[in-house]
């Protein structure tokens, strides 16, 4: 089986934020070249490409990129698969490694939304003649009319389900979870944003949905992640240097959502991430203790805490108790989102995904600067897509 | 009386109380509100229309303070485990829109009202769920 592990072999990712001065195309091109040449390679050596952007899905990002650092003719996936856009990317290049097809890969992330505000809220205006139309027979939008799933509310209603099931969790534990990821966040130079905030300012600022309030939402914004992986057999052919600094991925798993009665009306993030969680400890061997960090899907302070349990990094039921006891901090048991995650670091949707292997595999390499977690060996990435497809990846550091 | 309309065609109005309907699998019984080739449960085709029930629980809920446009805030939103089967996303009313006064598991029962007016004079009629 040896022979046929997949390696990241480069990795890297632009600051997220906003830029006006540049063009999705160009955030992916210069997280594609950053990428290719911290793993020593060219666009020469690649065999295939996975490109993964959601608001530009149908455009041919791929090929786009290709036009910007080299056309070889090679096969290009174009995919999106909503927040799990880039780690779908990265499986494709993952399985035709796999698969034989290509020896190099080269997968890239990117997203441009600008300052976009609450996704999915664009002012619709109503018929002037009521008739009913689409699968439900609506006669208007039913947005804040039967309940909400806009995503602020969605994850909101995720989180307080939790919350009712389980004693010691409700709007402090949730807020809590924005506080560890904005400190977190200062000691990223790439994060979107870079600010301390106090708890109590965390739980006073403008409620969205409750328990989010505004500090506990990922902000919009751009930027792009690119990673080139290698099949075990080519690595061995490359430099000490390259092979030193290489990243095994241990597992690569994607879900979609099992059939709930709930999960009709109201998305699970729960089910396909304890899936998923589950296929990636038995594929890696990895146990979730023998974690050193793990970069999660925090769209929402709500979501981050679900996880905490969903990929058992606390003990069942007590996702609040692991971030009242500072579990998830970076100096605690299982350091979570030392990036400062979505909510400070930012969420550019189809870098997201990508942008997460690029943190971990950086922290594996000790290159991690001041936010290095000191001595780290092994580390999950996780992205939920809405509607619903998850990732995660397990990635260990080369043995010396 | 002006002309009504539901605001979905899964609330039937009419001459009695208001109520909801599914799609039921006549393999598993799961619950649908919309047309669905097989059951996402089973695989199998075969439905059958059933009458859900008028009460329930909250499962969850959010109170929305900043909404699509055109949207009153705040409100809030629930997901209701209905007495008998079927889970259902909807306002609750006739409540102070507070966390001190909405819980998980709080009996409720379905209500409607009125979301709007059309050019004809046409009212939408919404289901919604308040306090049992």
């Amino acid at each position: 089986m040896a022979d046929n592990d997949v390696w990241i072999l480069g990795a890297s990712m632009t600051k997220f934020g906003r830029y006006r001065d540049k063009d999705v195309i160009d955030l992916a091109a210069d997280a594609s070249m950053a990428a290719l040449t911290d793993g020593g390679a060219t666009i020469h050596d690649m065999d295939v490409l996975g490109a993964g952007n959601l608001m530009e899905a149908s455009s041919g990002i791929g090929q786009r990129i290709q036009k910007q650092i080299g056309q070889t003719g090679i096969p290009v996936f174009n995919v999106a698969n909503a927040c799990a856009t880039g780690a779908t990317a990265i499986r494709c290049v993952y399985l035709a490694i796999k698969a034989g097809e290509a020896d190099l890969g080269l997968a890239v992330g990117c997203e441009q939304m600008g300052k976009a505000g609450l996704l999915g809220a664009s002012a619709r205006s109503d018929r002037n003649v009521y008739e009913p139309s689409g699968r439900y027979g609506a006669v208007m939008s039913v947005e804040g009319r039967l309940g909400t799933t806009l995503m602020p509310g969605v994850f909101a209603q995720a989180g307080m389900e939790y919350a009712g099931q389980h004693d010691g969790v409700g709007f402090e534990q949730f807020a809590k979870v924005a506080e560890k990821n904005h400190a977190h966040s200062t000691l990223n130079p790439l994060a979107q944003y870079q600010k301390q905030f106090s708890l109590d300012e965390v739980m006073g600022a403008d409620m969205m949905a409750y328990p989010n309030t505004l500090l506990m939402c990922c902000p919009t914004g751009d930027g792009a992640a690119a990673l080139v992986l290698v099949s075990e057999a080519r690595l061995a052919s490359l430099s000490d240097e390259q092979r030193r600094r290489a990243v095994k991925v241990s597992a690569s798993v994607m879900t979609s959502d099992p059939w709930t009665d709930s999960d009709q009306v109201q998305p699970d993030v729960n089910t396909l991430t304890r899936a998923a969680a589950d296929r990636a400890y038995e594929q890696s061997g990895v146990d979730p203790q023998d974690l050193d960090l793990v970069e999660l899907h925090d769209c929402f302070a709500t979501a981050e805490l679900l996880h905490y349990d969903n990929l058992r990094l606390c003990a069942p039921g007590e996702a609040g108790k692991f971030i009242d006891e500072r579990g998830p901090w970076r100096d605690g048991a299982i350091p979570v989102n030392v990036s400062g995650g979505l909510i400070s670091k930012g969420h550019p949707l189809g870098a997201t995904g990508v942008a997460n292997l690029y943190e971990v595999a950086t922290h594996l390499r000790g290159e991690a600067g001041d936010r290095q977690v000191e001595g780290a060996t092994v580390g999950l990435t996780h992205v939920i897509g809405l509607g619903s497809a998850c990732a995660i990846h397990v990635l260990e550091k080369a043995a010396a | 009386m002006s002309a009504r309309i539901p605001l979905v065609d899964y609330l039937v109005l009419d001459d009695g109380a208001p109520y909801l309907v599914a799609s039921a699998s006549t393999a598993s019984g799961a619950l649908y509100f919309d047309r669905r080739n097989a059951d996402a449960k089973s695989g199998q085709p075969g439905f059958e229309r059933r009458r859900l029930a008028d009460t329930g629980t909250v499962r969850t809920f959010t109170i929305v303070h900043r909404a699509a446009p055109g949207v009153p805030t705040p409100y809030v939103s629930v997901v209701v485990d209905l007495d008998g089967g079927g889970v259902v996303k909807a306002n609750l009313v006739n409540v102070e829109p507070d966390p001190a006064h909405v819980q998980v598991g709080m009996p409720v029962r379905l209500t409607t009202y009125v979301a709007g007016t059309d050019d004809e004079g046409t009212e939408a009629v919404a289901f919604a769920y308040e306090p049992a």
